[in-house]
């Protein structure tokens, strides 16, 4: 799937998992900060993503720790989902 | 007023009386397994403090005609102990119980649950009719006799600690004469799962204030104190094993369960119990910590222990290294550790510590000691930034 | 130590603001909450993760703080008799159906009873004192002790107390096994008199901005509490009043004859010409209903309706200066509350 593609579904899905009904999928950015002062995030959050990584993208993230770093962007997942998704 | 402790009573991983848990301390053997006795994926693999008595032999022992929840049976045990180690014999004193637990019946709506979710008329209903938190409660107070005025408390981590404070106030305000104060929860799938999703557990023996710490072992069982007022302890002619002299109640206010940077609600729970003992940093001669083994607990402790007590940091030490996180018990239990540092006069433990926190330089005692020990503070940080603390002190009267 | 009640926010499935209350009617044998638009009390950033119980206990509490035109508080104490069950309920699914996989954290994080006043204290950045009642129908009691006794210590803080319980369609499918409610075929309606068809199920939550001394806004005071665990007896009402005269008595009726004969007949014998009042046929039977018959009982003493009929009560033209709320749950935890006018 191409990453333009990935990225869309993906913020649709942020959206719905993390329950920002105040927010349009289409108006997050694919570089834009999600968490500290982007769309305001909390650990929780990165928990909740990381479920959703596992559930609808088969990728398995096992240290919490490693989460900001996958997390900074929407674009920085995608790139993570396509490098680490299970076949 | 003082509220004296007169009577103690214990149950963990580590030994299902004062004098099997204190051995165990002594020692440095602590009770952490493999999972063995919940039908659990993590069965056999993830490690956590499991009681080594089943149901049916507690059910059995005390002499008990119906099955009642893991939670409940744990708790008689500790308190059963807790009201013949006090041998008060007078009968016309007012008694309380006040409780803290986070699962209350879940070991056993848990397993009433998948039917139930296949089929609103399935599930035993025996299952679920002591789910709430108060019925157990009830069970153990109507099993101990301790009915005149009966309470339960859920503030997570840190409900036992302030089942303890509530019940001294209790005593204070002249409610009830004698109460029985602590926590109790069993170890569930339902926690286990949260916890595993939550992504603090430990799948190795936990290692609490340490540089490279990955998290907490879940654990069970359940720790009460006996309290009286000074009234009692003279009219029974009993020994004051310890005085509750201060604690504190804040809240952290930062997040839903991740703890603050600095500490600050664990830093205001901490100098709110000196204050209230009339104590400074430096009377306390040990911190039995919450020490979780959390990346964010210990650090955010750690922060705080620093702040308030400088250079002046007594000997501290994770018990939970030995029992594992008992949860809603856990400031129960520990209180009972914390009196038997005052009463045997010696600080325990921290185990498998290497290496201290980079950013607090803390190193936590790592094997027991004997010393002069006259004020141990005990810290219970819970979900929700319910940041309780308590001193317990040594009865300088004569006894 | 008196509690001077200053402020009150409820949810409940009747109206208590204005000066009518009305007497809901059922959904086959359940009372649900009239709900606000939780927007408009909450942010979106905060409101996206929580559950009902959470928006009902956090807005409710936010209502109480609005009314009594305070920025802050300086201790939150609540009483919850089952927490928060949808979440728990939630997580408990997921553990099945995902066979331990994979699992969201939210629902498991918000499970824990101390959740809602814990929000609160977030949101309103409240730093100090912090609990959560959890001991069945005494919760809410219990909390109410637990603020006497903060402000005997602390007679100027300002404290939040309230007592919240939510119903959920698996809740009560459990309690309807264990048979504590009347047929849902019955028609909605609830008469006043001789409700005996069965209790109906409700929810609520209420919260009061509590102070430990009387002022200009105080709207009633709450004088003293007491629990019991076994049933009651005349002396037991008769030494906790200690020859106070009581002008109502608001008596939790729930529509389970056996239950309400027996209250009629404590009742009678301990005050054969006080005036009678009921309240769950506003609320419903829950576990912290006692919170919502403080919340009644408040608005009576400050002369907030025009009549009371709808609580059973027929005006005799003398004000109402004092009330007895006298609660029980189904057959146990029964609790006595004495309020008064200020």
């Amino acid at each position: 799937m191409k990453i333009e593609s990935l990225m869309a579904d993906l913020k649709k899905q942020i959206v719905e998992a993390l329950n920002l009904r105040h927010i349009n999928p289409d108006d997050i950015g694919d570089d834009q900060a999600l968490f500290v002062d982007g769309l305001g995030l909390d650990s929780i959050d990165a928990l909740e993503l990381i479920v959703l990584l596992q559930q609808k993208h088969n990728t398995k993230i096992a240290n919490a720790q490693d989460g900001p770093k996958i997390f900074k962007s929407v674009r920085t997942m995608a790139e993570y989902i396509q490098a680490n998704a299970s076949r | 007023m003082a509220i004296h402790i007169t009577g103690a009573g214990v149950v963990s991983s580590i030994g299902h009386n004062y004098e099997q848990c204190f051995n165990s301390l002594v020692n440095g053997s602590h009770g952490i397994k493999p999972l063995s006795r919940i039908d659990s994926r993590f069965a056999g693999s993830l490690p956590v403090g499991e009681v080594a008595v089943s149901n049916e032999m507690m059910t059995s022992q005390f002499g008990l005609q119906k099955v009642v929840t893991r939670t409940a049976l744990l708790g008689i045990h500790a308190a059963a102990e807790a009201v013949q180690s006090a041998g008060i014999t007078g009968t016309n004193w007012r008694k309380g119980f006040v409780s803290g637990t986070t699962v209350g019946g879940m070991d056993r709506s848990e397993f009433f649950f998948p039917s139930f979710l296949k089929d609103r008329e399935a599930g035993d209903l025996r299952d679920v009719v002591h789910h709430g938190c108060g019925s157990v409660t009830n069970v153990i107070a109507e099993h101990i006799g301790f009915t005149d005025f009966v309470t339960t408390i859920n503030t997570a981590c840190s409900s036992s600690v302030n089942a303890i404070i509530y019940a001294s106030k209790l005593i204070k305000h002249g409610i009830v004469d004698i109460a029985l104060a602590g926590g109790t929860d069993a170890l569930t799938r339902f926690t286990i799962n949260g916890f595993k999703s939550l992504m603090i557990l430990d799948e190795e023996p936990c290692r609490p204030f340490d540089a490279r710490r990955a998290g907490l072992n879940l654990g069970e069982g359940a720790g009460y104190l006996l309290l009286v007022s000074d009234k009692v302890l003279e009219a029974e002619g009993l020994v004051s094993r310890g005085i509750i002299t201060g604690f504190g109640n804040t809240n952290d206010a930062y997040h839903q369960t991740a703890s603050s940077p600095d500490g600050r609600g664990s830093f205001a729970a901490m100098q709110e119990a000196l204050q209230a003992a009339s104590i400074s940093p430096g009377d306390v001669n040990y911190i039995n910590l919450h020490g979780t083994g959390t990346v964010n607990n210990d650090l955010s402790e750690g922060r705080a222990i620093n702040r308030l007590f400088n250079d002046n940091v007594p000997a501290i030490s994770s018990t939970k290294s030995f029992t594992g996180h008992t949860l809603g018990a856990c400031g129960g239990i520990e209180a009972v550790f914390s009196l038997m540092a005052l009463e045997r006069q010696c600080v325990f433990g921290n185990l498998r510590f290497t290496e201290p926190i980079h950013e607090t330089g803390l190193s936590p005692q790592r094997e027991f000691s004997a010393r002069p020990v006259n004020h141990v503070m005990s810290n219970s940080f819970g979900f929700g930034g319910n940041c309780s603390s308590i001193i317990l002190s040594r009865n300088m009267k004569g006894q | 130590m008196r509690l001077y009640i200053d402020a009150i926010g409820t949810i409940a499935p009747c109206q208590l603001f204005g000066d009518k209350l009305e007497v809901p009617e059922a959904d086959g044998n359940v009372l649900k909450c009239i709900e606000p638009d939780y927007s408009a009390w909450i942010s979106p950033q905060s409101i996206r993760r929580m559950s009902r119980i959470l928006k009902m206990g956090t807005t409710s509490a936010l209502m109480a703080i609005r009314q009594a035109s305070l920025t802050e508080v300086d201790a939150v104490i609540t009483g919850t008799g089952y927490g928060c069950i949808e979440d728990t309920t939630s997580f408990l699914t997921k553990i099945t159906e995902l066979e331990e996989n994979a699992l969201n954290p939210t629902p498991f994080m918000q499970s824990t009873h101390n959740t809602i006043g814990s929000l609160i204290a977030l949101l309103l950045q409240c730093r100090g004192y912090n609990q959560t009642f959890v001991h069945g129908s005494h919760s809410f009691e219990h909390a109410l002790l637990d603020a006497m006794f903060v402000l005997d210590e602390q007679p100027a803080l300002k404290i939040l107390i309230g007592g919240v319980d939510e119903w959920t369609e698996s809740s009560h499918a459990i309690h309807s096994r264990f048979g504590k409610y009347r047929r849902p075929d019955i028609d909605g309606s609830m008469t006043l008199v001789n409700e005996s068809r069965g209790a109906v199920a409700g929810e609520g939550a209420s919260f009061f901005a509590i102070a430990g001394r009387r002022s200009s806004v105080s709207k009633s005071m709450i004088e003293s509490i007491k629990t019991f665990i076994g049933p009651i007896k005349a002396h037991d009402v008769s030494s906790f009043l200690n020859d106070t005269h009581v002008d109502l008595v608001l008596c939790g009726f729930s529509g389970n004859a056996r239950i309400d004969q027996e209250i009629e007949k404590l009742m009678a014998a301990i005050f054969p010409h006080a005036a009678i009042g009921r309240f769950k046929h506003l609320c419903g039977e829950f576990t912290t209903a006692s919170a919502f018959a403080v919340a009644l009982a408040s608005r009576i003493l400050a002369n907030s309706y025009n009549d009371l009929a709808s609580i059973g009560y027929q005006q005799h033209g003398n004000p109402i200066r004092t009330i007895l709320v006298y609660n029980r749950y189904f057959a146990e935890s029964h609790s006595l509350i004495l309020m008064r006018a200020c």
